[in-house]
């Protein structure tokens, strides 16, 4: 989030799209709730299906899923067109005036620099115009045909109201209804916010499909304001956490990067990533990248981390590719893996086309199983007769299942979607031989390091040389990894303008990310996370809920990063001159000397207005951009792309058979050719989350499987009447990949869409059940689902796909 | 029994006085309908706090479940999809004891003690007192008391009494993520419900309004309704609930008669007893009784 939930609350108008935070987020959806009761708030719900959300909605819209990006381009042309946007906001805060590159373009479908045999771009094309100052060209007065904000309207003037009926299946009454809501809160006084979730990431162009919605809030000056933002709800209670600490294949703490296996030399590799201002006078915060990252490499290899080897440098591993989990299982699948650890993850059921999976998993040597649950995963090889069709004599896998404590068996911090962590404390001792994920991974290091010291081995030095200044080596103590995350002097640190003067002793924790230094006395694990344990003590354990300014801003509850910031961007919140846009809502403003408010400054505190700095700190640009340059797989510009198994078979867009679906999605050998078509699966499929489960985990739990205990799927009553299906009729569901056997649940909350001339229906398909637990036994719904994910997260496209359907 | 900081109000078949002297301030709970997301979260800490478990049962073809009250769900959610004027409506009612003012069930029982209603509007069955009679059931016009299987002895919500007793809210209240539950003095609750019908009536629900039936005496568990003036659109919710004839007659007109006939069958027996004496078995009848017993 940019924002957080409290925050919620301070919304004028709350867009829930790509997510349904009723169902999957109730706790949090209170603050929606408290927004519509004491802020007169309006509520818009938009959704292939009525969910539970658009129950309490003021408005609700269909759409036929995976078409969002044209919906919300359409209401960007709607803006564009009827002038319903915040002028001074994008003038001053956005890229409006910089000026493309003259080799920039886009025809039919396809950004300048396509691939097709690679099916990828060369993006050297998709990059500013530069003065002989060298900082990007800018045209104030927005007249010049390649500055972003004429190109933007350019390339969204074909998405009328009219394509958008044609393409997402929305009447364009209720189109243009949602559009004038928006339109109202380009006001600087009035703001909306927007709610998503899976429901835009799970898809193949899912990542530009937020970027449409950050767009969109861009243009009203609701990004950096009170009751505004982008706001991810995040559905594992730290999964924030684990994107914050790296946890991609691709990634090191406090989102830092992996060098590519081309980045040998460490200067380079440094000077990619810390970017020198793009315009006059920019922060460019990024600017301090080898700071953070010398902290870490001293937290994790200590005295041996010096200048002389570059900080450990070449121990770092070189990425040749993503290595994302898609990736993975189709190694895997090849037979190039002997082993996998799963730790509190089962792909069986998580990831998508179950029978690919299983078949990858019958591959390994061995697999460790790290988890409180026995899960699906972990009985892959076993035969649960229709649920999982396996010839268990011809798996050869060996599996180990290694118990582990849950959340409540643990002390620790969880990082919520508001970027807030909050120390939490063991509420009961784990069962049996559980033991926490900390002790399973300390022991398993310390043997592996015990082997290494005894019989050698390729490349021992980063395993022997790893840190571990723990107590009790094989429990590291979760207080003690906090405290190593916050960061500490490795020296006395002096203060740089007073060299006299000691600001931190050697050994003591730091205040925050703004003390690390580059030249090895400080170390941080996450520099993001530094402040949280400072000299003061676990900043994650208070609870003061004291409010000060009445406006939701606890800033002494727990702790938020960066630098306990609750919402981003804030400097966005007033006006160029630094007084707040909105005198009801104040976040942070210039008061003559300094920046001040009821939020810790998103900005450098003590530049002027005057100086124009742009309150996007961690861009070169200073400013927020609509022009994405060469950060986006696919185009600089979102573009609608039809999910990889269309209803429609063609993208209405344009005539090019190269871009109808994603043309940077990566799709591996096989996986295209078990797509389905719309001749054989006619109808368009979605998979999501109930409220009475989590995931795969509660069906474990007897009360959930009370409240929701039987699978079943979803779909409209013309269909049913169609097909002759009544509601609780038993029926079969195909994909190209598999099939499942459910209770049909006839509803009118599904209607058929009038698609580019076609008639669309819906098959909604909650995910929750499976092979074990306590609830009724289920079929994987990830059966169904295709083996392909965003072109730039590869997030799986879980939520369209085809399949068809027959009463049984 | 009744705990020490619950007076009782009312007992079912039971003449004794109940306790005057204190001041109760009466309770209720208000289930805002237009703030309810049907998440479930009541249900499960209605079993949680209460120690019941349904089996896991099955899906019937409705979001519903368990897809009725039972002895061991004393509440569920219905869910019932209407069009209003071409727009579709999700309306999810949470169902349960009413806790009416003048309750039918405490009416209609003949066990004493079986059902009780305190001074603060709970009315509560204590199942040790329970003869399975079933009466209740066709006391209630909310449909709400099950005959548990396993005991042949009514249940239903008692409003977490034992909660309130010491100062908490139900547990349903406690888990309800959005506030659509509240609980406290009927009087703040009702208050709160204006507030409630005026936000709605300025969203085009013209006829919003308060649950709280006449028809038996006013509710301790009152709705905001969107439609508050078609209340069965939400699952068949009564619009005028009362209490069922049989009852009303059984306890109005005729329970003086059956108390007086009552009365006339222990007349009869003492004059029995006195003309009579006891009546006993002579030494040959119970030798024969246990032969026939041994064999």
């Amino acid at each position: 989030m940019t924002n957080h939930w409290v925050d919620i609350k301070n919304a004028d108008l709350v867009l829930i799209m790509g997510g349904n935070a009723a169902e999957a987020h109730p706790c949090g959806f209170k603050w929606v709730i408290e927004a519509k009761k004491h802020g007169s708030a309006k509520l818009i719900v938009v959704d292939p299906r009525f969910t539970r959300s658009a129950s309490v909605a003021d408005f609700y819209a269909p759409i036929r899923t995976g078409t969002d990006i044209a919906f919300l381009g359409g209401i960007i042309n709607y803006l564009l067109t009827n002038d319903k946007i915040q002028h001074e906001y994008v003038k001053a805060y956005t890229d409006f005036s910089f000026l493309v590159n003259e080799k920039y373009d886009f025809d039919n479908g396809l950004f300048s620099g396509y691939n097709p045999e690679k099916r990828n771009y060369d993006k050297s094309s998709w990059s500013y115009q530069f003065g002989a100052d060298g900082y990007v060209k800018s045209d104030p007065t927005l007249e010049d045909p390649r500055c972003v904000y004429q190109l933007m309207k350019k390339h969204y003037s074909r998405y009328t109201p009219e394509m958008v009926e044609k393409i997402c299946g929305t009447p364009k009454a209720q189109f243009l209804k949602v559009a004038e809501m928006m339109a109202t809160t380009a006001a600087p006084d009035r703001a909306m916010t927007i709610m998503y979730a899976l429901g835009w990431t799970q898809h193949s162009q899912g990542t530009q499909m937020i970027r449409t919605g950050a767009m969109l809030q861009l243009l009203l000056g609701n990004i950096g304001v009170s009751g505004g933002g982008m706001n991810a709800l995040r559905g594992h209670s730290n999964i924030q956490g684990l994107t914050d600490l790296g946890l991609l294949s691709n990634l090191l703490p406090g989102y830092l990067t992996l060098p590519g296996e081309k980045e040998i030399d460490y200067k380079a590799y440094i000077a990619a990533r810390a970017s020198k201002p793009l315009r006059p006078n920019q922060m460019s915060y990024w600017q301090n990248y080898e700071k953070f990252h010398v902290s870490l490499m001293k937290a994790w290899y200590g005295d041996a981390a010096k200048a002389e080897n570059n900080w450990c440098f070449d121990w770092l591993p070189k990425l040749d590719k993503l290595h994302d989990v898609l990736q993975v299982f189709e190694d895997m699948y090849q037979g190039r893996m002997n082993g996998y650890v799963c730790q509190g993850f089962n792909p069986l059921a998580a990831f998508p086309n179950k029978g690919k999976l299983g078949a990858a998993l019958a591959k390994l040597k061995y697999l460790v199983i790290i988890d409180p649950l026995a899960t699906e995963t972990s009985e892959f090889w076993r035969n649960f007769g229709e649920y999982n069709e396996v010839d268990s004599s011809k798996i050869q896998t060996t599996v180990f299942r290694l118990p582990s404590t849950c959340f409540a068996e643990e002390d620790g911090a969880l990082v919520n979607s508001g970027r807030w962590l909050q120390w939490h404390w063991k509420a009961a001792e784990p069962p049996g031989e559980a033991k926490a994920d900390t002790a399973i991974i300390a022991g398993l290091f310390q043997r592996i390091k015990a082997m290494y010291k005894a019989d050698g081995g390729a490349f021992p030095d980063p395993v022997l040389n790893l840190t571990w200044p723990y107590r009790i080596p094989d429990q590291p103590a979760s207080e003690e990894l906090a405290r190593e995350y916050s960061g500490k002097a490795l020296v006395d640190l002096t203060d740089p303008k007073d060299a006299s003067k000691v600001i931190r002793k050697a050994g003591e924790q730091l205040d925050g990310f703004a003390q690390l230094r580059d030249d090895g006395s400080t170390a941080s694990g996450c520099w993001i996370f530094s402040g949280s344990w400072t000299q003061a003590g676990n900043l994650m354990a208070r609870r003061d809920n004291a409010d000060p300014w009445g406006n939701g801003q606890t800033l002494n509850w727990a702790w938020s990063w960066p630098a306990n910031r609750r919402i981003l961007y804030n400097r966005a919140s007033s006006d160029p001159s630094g007084k707040p846009y909105n005198p009801k809502r104040k976040l942070v403003w210039w008061n003559g000397s300094a920046w001040t408010g009821s939020d810790v400054p998103d900005f450098k505190p003590d530049s002027s207005p005057a100086d124009g700095m742009g309150p996007f700190i961690m861009n070169p640009e200073g400013v927020a951009r609509f022009f994405a340059v060469d950060k986006m797989a696919e185009g600089p510009f979102p573009e609608h792309y039809e999910p990889f198994e269309t209803p429609i078979g063609s993208n209405p867009l344009n005539t090019n058979p190269a871009a109808v679906s994603n043309p940077a999605a990566r799709v591996f050998k096989g996986d295209m050719e078990a797509f389905g078509k719309a001749q054989d699966f006619p109808y368009a499929a979605t998979t999501y989350r109930l409220t009475e489960h989590f995931h795969y985990w509660t069906k474990h739990c007897a009360i959930n499987a009370i409240l929701q205990p039987d699978q079943f799927i979803e779909i409209g009553e013309e269909l049913a009447g169609e097909k002759g299906i009544r509601t609780g009729d038993k029926v079969k569901v195909r994909s190209n990949r598999g099939q499942i056997r459910a209770v049909a649940v006839v509803t009118k909350r599904l209607v058929a869409l009038n698609v580019n001339g076609k008639k669309v229906h819906h098959v909604g398909i909650p995910i929750h059940w499976g092979f074990k637990g306590v609830a009724r036994m289920g079929f994987l719904s990830n059966t169904l689902t295709p083996f392909v994910g965003d072109a730039n997260a590869q997030t799986p496209e879980f939520k369209s796909f085809l399949v068809n359907l027959e009463k049984l | 029994m009744a705990l020490q900081s619950l007076d009782i109000k009312n007992r079912s078949a039971t003449t004794t006085p109940t306790p005057q002297a204190r001041s109760t301030v009466e309770v209720a709970k208000l289930i805002d309908v237009s703030t309810c997301i049907g998440c479930k979260a009541c249900q499960a800490a209605c079993m949680e706090w209460n120690d019941i478990r349904d089996e896991v049962g099955s899906c019937s073809g409705v979001y519903d479940n368990p897809t009725n009250l039972t002895e061991n769900s004393w509440t569920v959610m219905r869910f019932s999809e209407i069009e209003e004027q071409g727009k579709l409506e999700w309306l999810i009612r949470k169902d349960g004891c009413m806790h009416c003012a003048d309750p039918g069930c405490l009416k209609a029982c003949p066990s004493p003690g079986a059902i009780v209603q305190y001074a603060n509007g709970i009315v509560d069955f204590h199942e040790e007192n329970c003869i399975g009679c079933g009466y209740c059931i066709t006391g209630c016009p909310f449909d709400v008391p099950r005959i548990s299987k396993k005991d042949n002895k009514a249940y239903k919500c008692t409003l977490c009494s034992d909660r309130v007793a010491v100062n908490q809210g139900p547990a349903c209240v406690k888990a309800c993520p959005t506030g659509a539950l509240q609980f406290g003095s009927k009087e703040d609750m009702k208050d709160y419900a204006q507030e409630r019908i005026a936000d709605l009536k300025e969203r085009g629900f013209d006829k919003a309004g308060l649950y709280d039936p006449p028809g038996v005496g006013g509710t301790h568990v009152m709705y905001v309704l969107h439609h508050a003036d078609r209340p069965q659109l939400y699952s068949g919710l009564p619009q005028d609930p009362q209490i069922s004839p049989l009852v009303a007659i059984w306890k109005g007109a005729t329970k003086p008669l059956a108390a007086l006939a009552l009365g006339l069958v222990a007349l009869g027996s003492l004059f029995h007893y006195v003309i009579k004496g006891p009546n006993e078995v002579s030494k040959e009848t119970e030798a024969e009784v246990e032969k026939e017993d041994a064999a």
